[in-house]
């Protein structure tokens, strides 16, 4: 497919193979290397100063999703928007199915078996959901984003995959897609009345939806509410999880010196919970360290955002940075007892191969935004460059 | 254009407000960080070791019980074992019962290990968690043991261990006395964590039981490490414990061997006492059991064994056993018709075979009669009808008072737990109890020691004790105490432990089991002791089990050998030594033995024989008993 059969016609730079490496963000990736590694050092400490439980895996999945990042980085920014809409649909139909797989299988069902890899259907859907809404947004005005008329199609475009993933049932995710959808229409420049609107309707819903919500999740709930409730039961995790917190203290235990974690008080110490036991081990400050350089992400991505010369550019670099932060706060809030467990990792710290390829290829979009930056689009296909 | 730089004018301006939100966020997550790991550290940090710190009991030796010369009657062994730990067994991909069963049929070559202990271990296996060891086989011989140590190499899981368990060097024959030690049952109260512990075992009857506190000691602790499934990382700290302390106790364990194997497969109880302190030098009851075999629990068909064995080796006889004493009850008679002035020393009876009273008819032991007799050959020769006569005179309620005197009819404490009072009627007592008035023909059975009349061998072995020591009550005790201050020395007529008894009443009495033993016509001349200076004293008692009807005393007694073991007599035999100056007092009572002056008899002869030869009271009571007044027998 070459770019003329898109329609789309390139206004200022068209860049060349060299000159887009040259270009990536190198700041970007070597922080996301950095904090990878970080995340690599408390594996490496959690398996008892051995490799080959964690650390190896885990360094290759990075490895996989660093090149995806690339190529996806080096693939212009306009074939992108033109595929938002067609990855959005395929995510839906993959969520659609699964849990038709899953109802007729009666258990939760999040992944599909395609062969090579397994493919988790909302993982894709955190990607496109962003590409979806942010060419929705991109191809309309701010006066039609202003308008409830227009504003049905993307409402619906973010409940959808959201109600989906809730019946599978994946609180987490769910939660994660309309925190970025709302972040979307925000940013679009959707009426700020209309939040209070979606919020005092979502409020009302929670009672009904609470007959809804399985035993184990309305458990989560009521533990999060008072984690002294069962302490031995749906309580433990977060008690245990605040006292290695607390045991770390500012400086920490000291590397491969955390007991909490080591001695298995800890539950899911190596996936959701892994920030215990980073800060349990380095203390507040290596706490802060890793919120440092989550900060440094995000000013990446908001920089990047800023300096797009289109508009897609800006909402899908927002849109990434803000999915990255939900899914730093949700974590930190979840084992810190802020908020209830609903099972999101920590970004590119935790153990697990799906959300570090999600997070890797999102931001192969960001840097993609960042090496087409200059690039204007027309909000129509043939229509003029703004 | 125009529109374009609205859509990034309203961007921009909700970036800022977005990246304020996500500050705003980021600020509260430090706050609670700050709160949790600065404010709240110092408590996190204690309930994390709370967590991972562990304490655990370390069993203490159980103390020793010893003999009163220091010879060891329970210790502790080695207990050579091997243990299961099913996930070192554990191959990968393979299910742990599937190993676990796989590395015990591996064991069976070893040693011997049935297809019913593989499944007992298997079944723990699946009960219990994979790294707690589990005991295969326990008390294994070093050959076997020394065969698992050079092949454990090659049989992961399996580890050999050496525990401790407790051994009794005299086996079934202190078994009734020293009791034995069996695992905590969950009836019994928990007072102490120690007895939580795998394996622990509580003391069960006997001094093990009596002074079981004493024995334990006192749990030291180890702190370890441990995960959150209880899996023990590493030893943080460890402080010891106390031992169990060492109880001794008054038997000498070779008398009480020698006793034991006097007795032979007799169904018997017996006592030695010294008759100064009161210390049981000698518990006799046989048949007994292995107390060993308690310590790892009996099967169902051993325990049956035991329980329902007809000589009840279970039950201790010599101070449980409650028998008529027969005509060894007859000094207290005398005594009591004496010091109650009913008769006097010199009182004679004529003797022509039975007494009448009312229509019935009392026979004596001696088909033709004894003839006239004085006290000394009323005891002498054991005539029923001379003590038919003192008894009608005195009455029964006199009798029981004098009984009493002698501790008879009460319960002595050696802290056994199983010691019975025996029974001393009164004619209250057998008005309250059957609702009928008392015989006059009652008195005369009573005062052949039979009827009602009940005792235990320790309660004559301590009445005879008390007959040598000049009166004075002794309270038979088994434990010897922590501190050994001699007693101070008693005067016989001041002392408050006195009998209260005149000497000349005594004098008579001890005269005539002089002779019992000593002369021609005594019943228990062939059990006299013929070594200088060493002869006793005694009384024969035998005790009828059932009465003799008329027709049957009509044909003539049966033979013995004839009567069903059941029905025959109980063969019973008191007696003291040496006659000068009296040490130690013996009495046993053989179940159904026959006669006791020809059964009984020589067990006393022998035990007390060997009891001064090897001056068993000697040790802690030596000075003890020179510092006494030796009372001085008539001869």
């Amino acid at each position: 497919m070459s770019l003329s059969d898109t329609g789309l016609r390139l206004t200022k730079v068209e860049l060349g193979f060299g000159q887009k490496i040259a270009s990536l963000n190198w700041g970007l990736i070597l922080l996301l290397t950095g904090t990878t590694g970080f995340g690599l050092l408390v594996l490496y400490s959690l398996a008892g100063g051995i490799t080959d439980t964690w650390v190896e895996k885990q360094a290759i999945r990075f490895a996989l999703g660093f090149s995806a990042m690339i190529i996806i980085a080096l693939v212009d920014i306009r074939i992108w928007l033109n595929l938002a809409y067609v990855a959005y649909g395929v995510a839906l139909a993959l969520l659609i199915g699964v849990d038709i797989v899953g109802y007729t299988s009666m258990g939760a069902q999040r992944w599909i078996d395609i062969g090579i890899i397994t493919l988790q259907p909302s993982e894709l859907m955190k990607v496109s959901i962003v590409l979806a809404l942010a060419r929705y947004f991109h191809e309309h005005t701010l006066e039609e984003a202003q308008s409830l008329k227009w504003l049905f199609v993307p409402a619906a475009m973010v409940i959808a995959p959201a109600a989906l993933v809730l019946v599978q049932p994946d609180l987490g995710t769910a939660t994660l897609l309309l925190m970025c959808g709302a972040t979307l229409c925000f940013l679009a420049g959707v009426r700020i009345w209309v939040f209070g609107v979606a919020f005092a309707a979502a409020a009302a819903m929670v009672p009904l939806g609470w007959q809804f919500l399985h035993d184990y999740q309305k458990n989560r709930i009521l533990t999060f509410l008072d984690p002294e409730r069962d302490p031995l039961g749906a309580g433990y995790h977060i008690l245990q999880s605040k006292i290695a917190l607390g045991a770390g203290g500012v400086f920490g235990r000291g590397f491969r010196e955390g007991t909490q974690s080591h001695l298995s008080f800890l539950p899911e110490m190596q996936t959701d919970f892994i920030f215990t036991t980073l800060a349990e081990e380095f203390g507040m400050v290596g706490a802060l360290c890793l919120l440092g350089l989550y900060v440094c992400i995000l000013a990446y991505g908001m920089a990047i955002a800023l300096r797009s010369r289109n508009h897609f550019g800006r909402l899908v670099a927002m849109g990434i940075g803000t999915t990255f932060f939900c899914y730093v706060f949700i974590n930190i809030a979840m084992v810190t007892g802020l908020l209830p467990v609903v099972g999101v990792p920590l970004p590119l710290i935790s153990y697990g191969g799906t959300a570090m390829v999600t997070l890797m290829a999102g931001f192969g979009l960001v840097i993609s935004v960042y090496v087409h930056r200059d690039v204007r689009i027309p909000r129509r296909p043939g229509g003029p460059v703004s | 254009m125009k529109r374009e730089t609205g859509r990034y004018k309203t961007f921009s301006r909700r970036s800022a407000l977005l990246v304020g939100g996500q500050g705003l966020l980021l600020s509260a997550l430090v706050s609670r960080l700050y709160y949790l790991q600065v404010v709240r550290s110092e408590e996190y940090r204690m309930l994390a070791d709370e967590n991972r710190i562990s304490l655990r009991l370390l069993a203490p030796p159980r103390g020793l019980i010893v003999d009163r010369n220091g010879a060891v009657v329970a210790g502790n062994m080695q207990n050579y074992r091997v243990l299961l730990v099913p996930e070192q067994a554990k191959r990968p991909g393979e299910k742990l019962v599937v190993s676990a069963d796989r590395t015990l049929r591996a064991l069976a070559k070893l040693i011997p290990l049935d297809d019913f202990q593989r499944q007992k271990v298997l079944r723990e296996v699946g009960r219990k968690r994979e790294f707690v060891p589990i005991t295969v086989a326990e008390n294994l011989t070093w050959e076997d043991f020394s065969r698992i140590n050079v092949h454990a190499p090659d049989l992961p899981g399996i580890v050999p261990d050496v525990g401790e368990t407790r051994h009794y060097p005299l086996g079934s024959h202190l078994a009734h006395l020293v009791g034995y030690v069996a695992p905590v049952a969950d009836s019994d109260p928990i007072d102490d964590p120690m007895l939580e512990l795998p394996g622990f075992r509580i003391g069960r009857s006997g001094v093990e039981r009596n002074s079981d506190l004493v024995l334990r000691g006192k749990a030291g602790s180890t702190h370890v490490e441990v995960n959150a499934h209880g899996r023990v990382i590493r030893e943080l700290k460890r402080v010891a414990g106390h031992p169990g302390r060492e109880v001794s106790i008054t038997i000498d364990a070779k008398l009480q061997e020698f006793a034991t194997n006097r007795m032979g497969a007799e169904s018997a109880g017996a006592a030695v006492i010294d008759v100064f302190n009161g210390d049981v030098l000698a518990l006799v009851s046989t048949p007994s059991f292995d107390p060993t075999q308690f310590a790892f629990g009996l099967s169902r068909e051993e325990w049956n064994g035991l329980v329902n064995h007809p000589r009840k080796p279970l039950l201790n006889k010599a101070v449980t056993g409650q028998y008529p004493p027969g005509s060894t009850f007859k000094m207290v008679v005398a005594l009591a018709g004496l010091e109650g002035g009913i008769i006097h020393s010199g009182h004679r009876v004529f003797c022509p075979g039975h007494m009448t009273l009312g229509d019935r008819k009392f026979h004596c032991w001696k088909r033709g009669g004894h003839g006239e007799l004085t006290l000394h050959e009323g005891i002498e020769q054991s005539c029923d009808v001379f003590f038919y006569d003192v008894a009608r005179k005195v009455g029964i309620d006199r009798i029981a008072e004098m009984a009493n005197r002698f501790g008879l009819g009460q319960t002595p404490d050696l802290g056994l737990g199983t010691e019975r009072p025996g029974l001393i009627p009164t004619r209250e007592w057998k008005l309250k109890r059957t609702g009928e008035a008392w015989q006059a023909g009652e008195n005369l059975v009573a005062g052949i020691g039979q009827g009602f009349v009940l005792t235990t061998p320790l309660q004559l072995a301590a009445m005879t004790a008390m007959l040598a020591n000049g009166g004075v009550r002794i309270t038979p005790r088994l434990v010897l105490p922590a501190d050994d201050a001699p007693a101070a020395p008693w005067d016989p007529d001041n002392d408050p432990r006195s009998l209260k008894l005149s000497a000349s009443s005594l004098a008579a009495v001890r005269e005539g089991m002089v002779r019992v033993v000593n002369s021609q016509r005594g019943t228990g001349y062939a059990a006299r002791i013929r070594d200088k200076g060493f002869e006793m004293a005694g009384k024969s008692g035998t005790a009828q089990v059932r009465g003799i009807s008329v027709a049957e005393r009509d044909e003539g007694l049966p033979a013995i050998d004839t009567i069903p073991w059941e029905h025959r007599d109980h063969a019973l035999f008191v007696g003291y030594a040496p006659i000068g100056s009296p040490r130690y007092a013996c009495a046993v009572v053989i179940e159904h033995g026959g006669g006791g002056s020809s059964v009984a008899g020589p067990m006393v002869r022998d035990i007390l024989l060997q009891a001064q030869k090897t001056e068993s009271g000697r040790r802690r009571s030596r000075q003890l008993a020179d510092a006494l007044p030796t009372p001085q027998a008539p001869r």
